[in-house]
């Protein structure tokens, strides 16, 4: 069959006359073996389907106008939140049993008012620079923190001591070729561990903007978009770190935002400017984290029990699932 | 080949006495040898009984599709607009008290006290705004979960002063949507300002939709 089409022979640039040629049925652009002429005529494909696509599109706005009040409402398009594929453990705001279980968990003497968040926050042994500082911006965001350096200590042996100096919560930050890339957060009195992967970490003097540095007031928290079992005692976690009453002379606000299974740490100023706008400044360092296990006591690799660990063979398989 | 004692003085004279007719250098490198390997031998046992550091390969294509989806969920989120919208939310749900005083907002619960006092005009608001309604009890829901998921020393407050709230709440919503309906671009420029590069739109009337559905 060979081509039916570029009458011109041997030279590279290509024939002149897109109208005219016409094609045997069963041909397509890639059955061309001269790689330039090849390439001319998928373009050249190429554009005739953007033309094509462009007057439908024309048509169809056209057809809606003259419809008028009538016209069908516009499709929604689909995002990957649209099409998350439900998951049976979402929360139910009016759920009882769930409210059952937070008001018996651990951090129920949290919500309870009855203990005052304090935090101990580590690294890995020998920490880099870059870690160290980024422990020190950490602890002023985290009202009521305290950063200790872990020279060869061994974490289990740490846990019984921070316990019976009435620490709360531990945050152990793992780091790997100087940069830190990973963190432990435990709920010291025989709480839940969580381990997560930390990625794009933000220094203060990195992040573009020309806010001066967080001060000593309690900040707001919000957290955002934490919808099954998991997700909600993720967030409890997260919110059993910070006091409870919120200073809001301060004007700072520290988000948690999950977005497909990924969560946003963000520290902001903000100030209102009218009772419908306000502005936010960016202060504080910034991070992502990725959940990787959840167990159920304190930190204990080797005989913990797991309540949650991330299989990527089970769990990766489809784009739109998402656990948190 | 000869076994060496395990006593470390011992050995030395044991080499000393095996390669007696070997040159005095190559019996001093020996006894080198043997040294380092006692000593590293040493080192292991005793780094064993300490915590051992467990290493884990990444897995190339793995992390690079990690940080792809990263990335694609951060554009997803919207960061600024989530935490804007969300302290605006806690403002209209008084978490803030009267540090705030603006005008406006006390001049808007005035008027409706008053139309929630004559009743024709609250039904005229209602009849008009029947797709608004639909956005209204959307939005209450999404309140009512975000304000779960957020901070949780106001759940006291906002479980009292729920049920009176709701009913303001009802028509605070009906005016910013209808506000928020007819102005559809100006609300969208501040946003777009923010962003730098890739923008996925939503449309907006639809969004309270798109966020009940998926969160």
């Amino acid at each position: 069959a060979g081509e039916g089409s570029a009458p011109v022979p041997g030279d590279g640039a290509g024939p002149p006359a897109p109208e005219r040629v016409l094609f045997p049925p069963t041909f397509s652009v890639s059955e061309i073996k001269n790689k330039q002429r090849r390439h001319f005529m998928f373009l050249r494909w190429k554009q005739q389907q953007r033309k094509e696509k462009l007057a439908l599109k024309k048509k169809r706005k056209k057809e809606r106008e003259a419809l008028g009040d009538k016209a069908p409402p516009k499709a929604v398009p689909k995002t990957i939140e649209n099409q998350r594929v439900y998951d049976e453990t979402t929360v139910d705001p009016n759920d009882e049993e769930v409210a059952f279980d937070e008001a018996t968990d651990e951090f129920a003497p949290y919500f309870n008012r009855q203990t005052v968040p304090k935090i101990l926050i580590t690294t890995s042994d020998r920490p880099r620079g870059r870690t160290v500082r980024f422990c020190e911006q950490l602890a002023t965001v985290i009202p009521n923190s305290h950063v200790f350096y872990r020279r060869g200590l061994a974490l289990k042996r740490i846990i019984p001591q921070c316990i019976a100096r009435d620490f709360t919560d531990l945050i152990v930050i793992n780091e790997d070729r100087k940069i830190p890339n990973g963190l432990v957060l435990s709920h010291l009195p025989d709480g839940p561990t969580a381990h997560f992967r930390m990625s794009s970490v933000r220094l203060r003097k990195e992040i573009k903007r020309k806010g001066k540095e967080p001060t000593e007031h309690v900040p707001e928290v919000i957290l955002n978009n934490f919808t099954t079992r998991l997700g909600h005692s993720i967030g409890r976690m997260f919110a059993a770190l910070f006091p409870h009453d919120p200073q809001f002379v301060g004007r700072q606000v520290a988000t948690f935002h999950n977005q497909r299974d990924y969560i946003f740490f963000r520290f902001h100023r903000y100030i209102f400017k009218s009772e419908k706008k306000v502005g936010i400044q960016e202060l504080g360092p910034r991070f992502t984290l990725k959940l990787r296990s959840l167990q159920k006591g304190t930190f204990d690799s080797k005989f913990g029990e797991y309540e949650w660990i991330h299989k990527r063979r089970e769990m990766d398989t489809s784009r739109r699932k998402f656990h948190l | 080949q000869v076994l060496l004692s395990k006593n470390y003085e011992k050995a030395l004279e044991e080499i000393d006495e095996n390669l007696i007719y070997w040159p005095r250098f190559i019996r001093h490198k020996c006894k080198q040898r043997f040294t380092k390997i006692t000593q590293y031998l040493i080192r292991i046992r005793k780094l064993t009984l300490k915590r051992q550091r467990k290493l884990v390969p990444l897995r190339r294509k793995i992390e690079r599709r990690e940080n792809r989806r990263e990335e694609k969920a951060l554009i997803a989120a919207q960061l600024d607009n989530a935490i804007e919208k969300e302290l605006l939310e806690r403002l209209k749900q008084d978490t803030y008290g009267d540090i705030y005083n603006f005008p406006i907002h006390a001049f808007d619960k005035a008027l409706q006290q008053q139309d929630a006092e004559s009743e024709s005009e609250s039904d005229a608001e209602r009849e008009e705004d029947e797709d608004d309604d639909e956005d209204v009890d959307k939005r209450e829901f999404v309140e009512a979960e975000d304000s779960e998921l957020s901070d949780f020393e106001d759940m006291d407050k906002l479980e009292t002063s729920s049920e009176e709230e709701q009913e303001e709440e009802e028509e605070v919503e009906e005016k910013a949507s209808h506000s928020k309906s007819k102005g559809k671009t100006p609300l969208k420029g501040p946003a777009r300002r923010k962003r730098p590069h890739i923008e996925i739109e939503y449309e907006e009337e639809t969004e309270p939709s798109t966020k009940t559905k998926a969160a």
